[in-house]
């Protein structure tokens, strides 16, 4: 409940009007000009949305604001809010389960929290009554092995892992042979954090890939890239190089708890047309939503704490 | 991403350079670009903003127009500003005023604090320190147990309490420890936290009240976008930081965090973390971090060197001959010396930006010799020879091939690119495309 309860904090700071919010999102400015569009490019640049589509998708709302005769602060951010979920059309996914067992590889470069996740999607996934195997397919990073195994028992899931430095592939070759033959419903690959600037890291996933085929021909079902909310614009050179080494079919938002926005997921959703499944609200093991783009576009322009208490103080002092 | 940025500050140079002088026009032009570029690379908005304005100021103030080329003087504003913001070169690290000198790593989740502590650990011991790493994330599941794989695989001690303890009860023992054990300096290592989250970073002045602490490093990942900031200026103020430690710089993030940092909470960033393994650890170098923000490598330096060695009267003669189509041979050897004076062609690529793939595909070696035979070349030819390569007979080519230790194929194959190039040279008589011709030389 951490984000919701978050949001709806921090909507209450603001003491819940909508008025309220978007006075303090736009410093009390009470008429649509330039500046407010200045401000409107300012608020999409600091979420991380990349400078080039925040100031096209500025550019484009001018024109619209000018045909709609928008002449109030309240209403542009509608006009903006709509937008934005407009592209982000078609980005929210779910997996579908299509056959069993269905095999997830997650992937991304370090510390942006693949083992966490694997963690909470596990623990979810054994709510809904499947039978979830953990693999530990990070041999190579310190107590990489440790780490999962812990956040597997928490889960309630199967753990699979061999020695430290064991090839992933063969840990994955086995790992699959195991949950085919005792039907797993579920298999959670974990995978150890590349760069994607290194060239013989990704060879190894392609590897990890073909592996997995000759025990499941149709695996891994769903390939997906676990994004850190504070990145900012490397994030693109993450995915479109991940996704040219291996299709991705899912992207899953950490860490959206703390303050950054995560607006890079417009931009990568618009140019890679690679859907979002949850985002990660903390690092308990029910922190994972599913991706809802409506949510995602609300706190995109909510007004962030810092400011707010900012704003509370100036008030209060006047 | 890295080419097109590159891409467009040539741009961005060649018109300033063909408009002659920098005037509020033109440079609000190259500042839009260049504002472009720095957002890309994830320096905050607001920084830019300021950043800019300086920029600007200082560009139109300064009386550029004397200079011989307006965008050369321009980058040199901007990036002598960022230099600025980014301060001054590596010193280490403070260890002096306690003892036994301890230091605390803080810093987001997954950003890097558990390796870093590692490779400090590693860097201190060729220093002849003996370190001590402290585990003092007791949250994350098995972090204590990470901290000591890595303490074994590199031959330094762990300390990590008992598991009902505190983190601050374990720094306060740690360093009991050290003492006991003779060791001098104290590594603690502490938990990934938002610093929105009250009581962990209460946590962390818990620990500076439990043990006196030398230094508290701030580590941040590179790939940081715009929040960098206020998580910086956050664990600033609610904590305090002495040293900035920069990880995953082995990536091709631009980095423009590491900019946004120091700016906001004015504190050195001295270490660069740039591989999995313990031994990745560089001091920081902040001009190198301007040139990557910026993705022109290094650009400044190139400038500079250019701007030694090109004799510009020559440069201009140069530039009117092509236009006049009066190219010759002799020109064309005149600018094999230009290069040479600017010192090997390795040590030129590695200054242009983007060269660092191209270089691979380029043998140096071959690439020099190809240079040293064209010269030879030329000089036996005589002076008629080189203004009028038409009248390049047979016999005339033997001689020359002869004097130059070369064979009449070398000299065939010279003769023929020279004439191509002539050739292209026409084709640009119009002053865009000539423009593009000339960057094919070694300077504008
Ligand atoms: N606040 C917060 N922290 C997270 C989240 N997901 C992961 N983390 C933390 O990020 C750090 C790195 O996570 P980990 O799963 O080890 O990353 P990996 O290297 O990609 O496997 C850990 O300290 C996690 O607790 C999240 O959604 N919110
Ligand atoms: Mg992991």
């Amino acid at each position: 409940m951490k984000f919701f309860k978050k949001l709806q904090n921090r909507l209450k700071k603001t003491q819940e009007t909508f008025v309220n919010r978007v006075d303090t999102l736009f410093k009390g400015k009470k008429t649509v000009d330039d500046e407010l569009f200045d401000e409107m490019e300012a608020i999409l640049i600091q979420s991380d949305l990349g400078v080039t589509p925040a100031l096209d998708i500025v550019e484009d709302m001018r024109k619209q604001a000018r045909e709609r005769k928008v002449r109030e602060p309240g209403q542009l951010l509608e006009l903006f809010k709509e937008e934005i979920l407009h592209l982000l059309e078609g980005s929210e996914k779910t997996y579908a389960f299509s056959s069993s067992p269905f095999v997830f590889f997650v992937i991304g470069v370090n510390g942006v929290g693949k083992t966490t996740t694997i963690g909470k999607l596990g623990w979810q996934y054994v709510q809904e009554g499947k039978r979830v195997m953990i693999v530990a397919g990070d041999t190579f990073r310190a107590a990489a092995v440790e780490q999962l195994q812990i956040w597997a028992e928490r889960a309630g899931c199967t753990f699979f892992s061999k020695p430290m430095n064991t090839d992933p592939s063969a840990v994955i070759y086995e790992a699959l042979q195991k949950a085919d033959k005792e039907g797993f419903d579920c298999v959670l690959v974990d995978t150890a954090g590349r760069l994607h600037t290194r060239g013989n890291l990704l060879d190894e996933l392609k590897k990890m890939n073909r592996v997995a085929k000759k025990v499941i021909p149709d695996a891994p079902h769903e390939v997906v890239i676990v994004l850190d909310a504070s990145t900012g614009q490397n994030a693109l050179a993450q995915v479109k190089t991940f996704h040219e080494h291996l299709p991705l079919t899912g992207m899953v938002i950490t860490k959206l708890d703390g303050t950054s926005k995560g607006g890079i997921a417009v931009s990568l959703y618009h140019d890679y047309n690679i859907p979002i499944s949850h985002i990660g609200i903390g690092e308990e093991v029910e922190d994972l939503r599913e991706f809802s783009a409506k949510d995602f576009v609300e706190a995109l322009f909510l007004p962030d704490e810092n400011k707010t208490a900012e704003k509370q103080q100036a008030d209060s002092s006047t | 991403m890295f080419e097109r940025l590159t891409e467009r500050f040539d741009d961005i140079f060649q018109k300033i350079k063909g408009q002659g002088i920098i005037n509020e026009k033109n440079v609000d032009e190259a500042i839009r670009e260049i504002r472009i570029a720095l957002l890309e690379a994830d320096v905050n908005y607001k920084i830019v903003k300021e950043l800019l304005a300086k920029v600007k100021e200082k560009a139109l103030g300064r009386k550029v127009v004397k200079s011989v080329s307006p965008g050369q003087a321009f980058v040199k504003i901007i990036h002598d500003e960022m230099v600025n913001i980014m301060g001054e070169g590596f010193s280490g690290l403070e260890l002096e005023k306690n003892k036994p000198a301890t230091i605390m790593l803080v810093g987001l989740q997954g950003s890097g604090k558990t390796t870093h502590a590692g490779k400090l650990a590693v860097y201190l011991k060729k220093k002849y320190h003996r370190p001590l790493l402290v585990a003092g994330d007791i949250y994350r599941p098995a972090a204590i147990e990470q901290l000591k794989t890595l303490g074994k695989s590199i031959d330094v001690p762990v300390y990590a309490g008992d598991t009902d303890m505190s983190p601050p009860e374990i720094c306060r023992e740690a360093l009991k420890y050290a003492e006991q054990n003779s060791l001098d300096t104290v590594i603690i290592d502490t938990a990934g936290r938002l610093q929105i989250d009250e009581p962990l970073m209460e946590e962390l002045n818990e620990i500076k009240k439990e043990v006196t602490l030398n230094e508290i490093l701030f580590v941040a990942d590179a790939m940081t976008g715009q929040e960098a900031v206020n998580i910086a200026s956050t664990f600033h103020n609610k904590v305090g930081m002495d040293v900035v430690c920069l990880t995953k710089l082995d990536g091709d993030a631009r980095g423009g965090a590491a900019l946004s940092i120091k700016y906001v909470t004015g504190k050195p960033i001295k270490f660069a973390g740039t591989g999995e393994k313990l031994s990745d650890l560089e001091e920081f170098h902040p001009e190198r971090m301007v040139s990557r923000i910026l993705g022109m490598g290094d650009v400044v330096s190139l400038v500079e060197k250019a701007q030694e060695s090109v004799d510009h009267k020559k440069a201009k003669e140069l530039e009117r001959k092509i236009k006049k189509q009066q190219f010759t041979l002799e020109d064309f050897l005149e600018q094999l010396h230009q290069v040479k004076k600017m010192g090997s062609l390795d040590k030129i690529f590695d200054m242009i930006p983007g060269s660092q793939r191209l270089k691979g595909n380029i043998n140096m070696q071959d690439s020099a010799k190809e240079l040293k035979k064209t010269e030879a070349i030329i000089l036996s030819m005589t002076p008629l020879e080189r203004k009028k390569p038409k009248i390049l007979n047979g016999s005339r080519r033997k001689r020359i091939a002869r004097g130059s230790g070369t064979r009449v194929q070398d000299v065939n194959k010279l003769i023929k690119n020279f004439n191509q190039m002539k050739k292209m040279m026409k084709m640009f008589k119009n002053p865009k495309k000539m423009a593009r011709m000339k960057q094919m030389f070694p300077f504008k």
